[in-house]
């Protein structure tokens, strides 16, 4: 397949770019693969790709019930961030970061990385002290984060409020400079590509219906397209339908899925040059490079696969979006979606083997999977390839709900999730 | 907005003035120390997340403030009862 190149952009100018070659085929599905990855979003494409690129193993098919990259990954608000509190999460966040910094490049393909920075605010005493125990635990971990008093916010974001005329007056923010923003649908396809580069087939329309199990061993799957396919090792990686699949499997998951909802506006000029988020009133934005102020905030509190929002949740987060920018209160909003999402008791994701022997999960993203995309599939792939945990995924395995070693990054990181 | 009818209240009044709680029906283990880890790893964070019929527990936070279970369909978001704590369900998913 083509590498993409200055030179390989001025030769297809000359035909007036109509002779770009596909990004990948839609192979039809072969008998038995050695590894099977269910879910073509972001997490799972990854997975692939780094399967085939580090770990040599090519004969891999990723199974997708719909287009490839149409769930979450093109759903979410396209936050990256590493200043998770405890450790184990902001290895694995760091893990992700690091892997971001250098994707564009890794993948021949632009996903338009742009680390300008994320904002949290604090409207309190308490969220002062919150963030700033986040900063040292998190420049400790190798991780950077600063704080910022109200001044300095004010006049590094004109158009955020800090006066103290406000219902909930910002105090100050930490803010972790190499975050930012990425472009979420070109990392599903340069991960696809790079996959399919590779010898990855990607299956598009091919739904699985069933687990083909043996003696607790995983077997195949069957799909309701291409009847059952096998493989020695699968991996589940399905975001909001990870419950249904353990199902399938005979297991159950300690996730559940909700409605995780986002809002944009009209395309206006640029007003807003990094990430903003509060977790004390409860919104965050960002402008995204069409101009569009992209917003989100929390989950539906009840479990729903309908991929959409309830119509309170949108009314309390433009609440708070003009709380803190009084000045868009009259941008008219273009579009409003919702997907789903699996939160974990202790909103951390599960990297895990399960209780079938070749069957493997990486679920429990919750609200924060995009910025993981990178270091998700990069230690899943050691996972499936080793047939146990990565270092990194060790501390996520399913086991802690049983033996109580949660990382309880629920309330005390002090972030939006 | 869904539209919920409070069975202590007996009306129906807005989403927003109820919190959902979770799955409904939980039972406490009898004798807490007498569990396995497993055991009681389940009954803290095992959830039932049915794409389908579910029972849920609500709570009418901002009206009488008490507790109630619903019936709800996770896809559809149709609300097919609510009921009084201590009662059982009318509506349930045909077993598998």
């Amino acid at each position: 397949m083509q590498k993409y190149s200055a030179f390989e952009l001025f030769k297809n100018s000359v035909s007036h770019h109509e002779n770009w070659p596909r990004m990948w085929e839609n192979p039809v599905p072969k008998k038995k693969y050695d590894i099977i990855i269910i879910g073509g979003g972001g997490h799972g494409l990854a997975t692939a790709y780094y399967l085939a690129k580090e770990h040599g193993i090519t004969n891999i098919a990723v199974l997708e019930k719909g287009h490839l990259g149409s769930g979450n990954i093109c759903r979410n608000t396209t936050i990256v961030r590493s200043n998770y509190l405890w450790d184990e999460s902001a290895h694995l966040y760091e893990h992700a970061m690091k892997l971001w910094e250098g994707l564009s490049q890794d993948l021949n393909y632009n996903v338009m990385f742009s680390q300008r920075g994320v904002y949290h605010l604090c409207h309190t005493l308490q969220d002062i002290r919150d963030n700033e125990r986040l900063t040292y635990a998190n420049r400790l971990n190798g991780v950077d984060n600063e704080m910022v008093d109200a001044e300095q916010l004010q006049r590094e974001i004109p158009l955020l409020d800090c006066s103290d005329k406000t219902r909930f007056p910002i105090l100050g923010a930490s803010v972790q400079r190499r975050a930012g923003n990425a472009r979420h649908d070109a990392v599903a396809w340069g991960y696809a590509r790079g996959a399919a580069m590779r010898g990855v087939d990607l299956i598009q329309n091919c739904e699985v219906t069933d687990m083909v199990i043996e003696n607790n061993t995983i077997v195949g799957v069957k799909t309701k397209q291409h009847g059952v396919i096998k493989a020695d090792r699968v991996g589940c990686v399905t975001a909001g339908h990870s419950g249904v699949m353990a199902k399938m499997a005979g297991f159950e998951l300690p996730v559940e899925s909700h409605p995780l909802q986002a809002l944009v506006s009209e395309p206006i000029k640029p007003v807003l040059d990094t990430v903003v988020m509060s977790n004390h009133v409860h919104g965050y934005m960002s402008q995204s490079n069409k101009g569009d102020l992209v917003i989100g905030a929390g989950i539906d509190s009840y479990l729903g696969y309908g991929q959409r929002g309830s119509y309170s949740i949108i009314e309390h987060t433009v609440q708070a979006i003009v709380e803190m920018f009084p000045e868009v209160s009259r941008v008219r909003m273009n579009r409003q979606w919702g997907g789903i999402v699996d939160t974990t008791p202790d909103a951390c994701p599960i990297i895990s083997a399960t209780p079938v022997k070749g069957l493997f999960f990486n679920c429990g993203w919750g609200t924060g999977g995009f910025k993981a995309t990178p270091g998700s599939g990069h230690v899943f792939a050691a996972t499936l390839a080793q047939g146990k945990a990565h270092e990194l995924a060790e501390p996520f395995s399913i086991e802690r709900f049983h033996n109580g070693a949660l990382i309880d990054e629920h309330g005390a990181a002090a972030v939006a999730h | 907005m869904l539209c919920i009818f409070c069975p202590h209240c007996g009306e129906y009044r807005e989403e927003e003035e109820f919190s959902a709680r979770g799955q409904a029906h939980i039972k406490r283990p009898e004798d807490p120390e007498a569990c396995s880890d497993e055991e009681w790893g389940n009954y803290m964070f095992f959830r039932k997340n049915p794409k389908g019929l579910h029972h849920e527990l609500w709570v009418h936070s901002a009206g009488c403030g008490k507790f109630f279970n619903m019936t709800r369909d996770t896809v559809s978001y149709e609300i097919k009862e609510t009921y009084k704590i201590g009662e059982q369900p009318s509506v349930v998913a045909a077993e598998k």
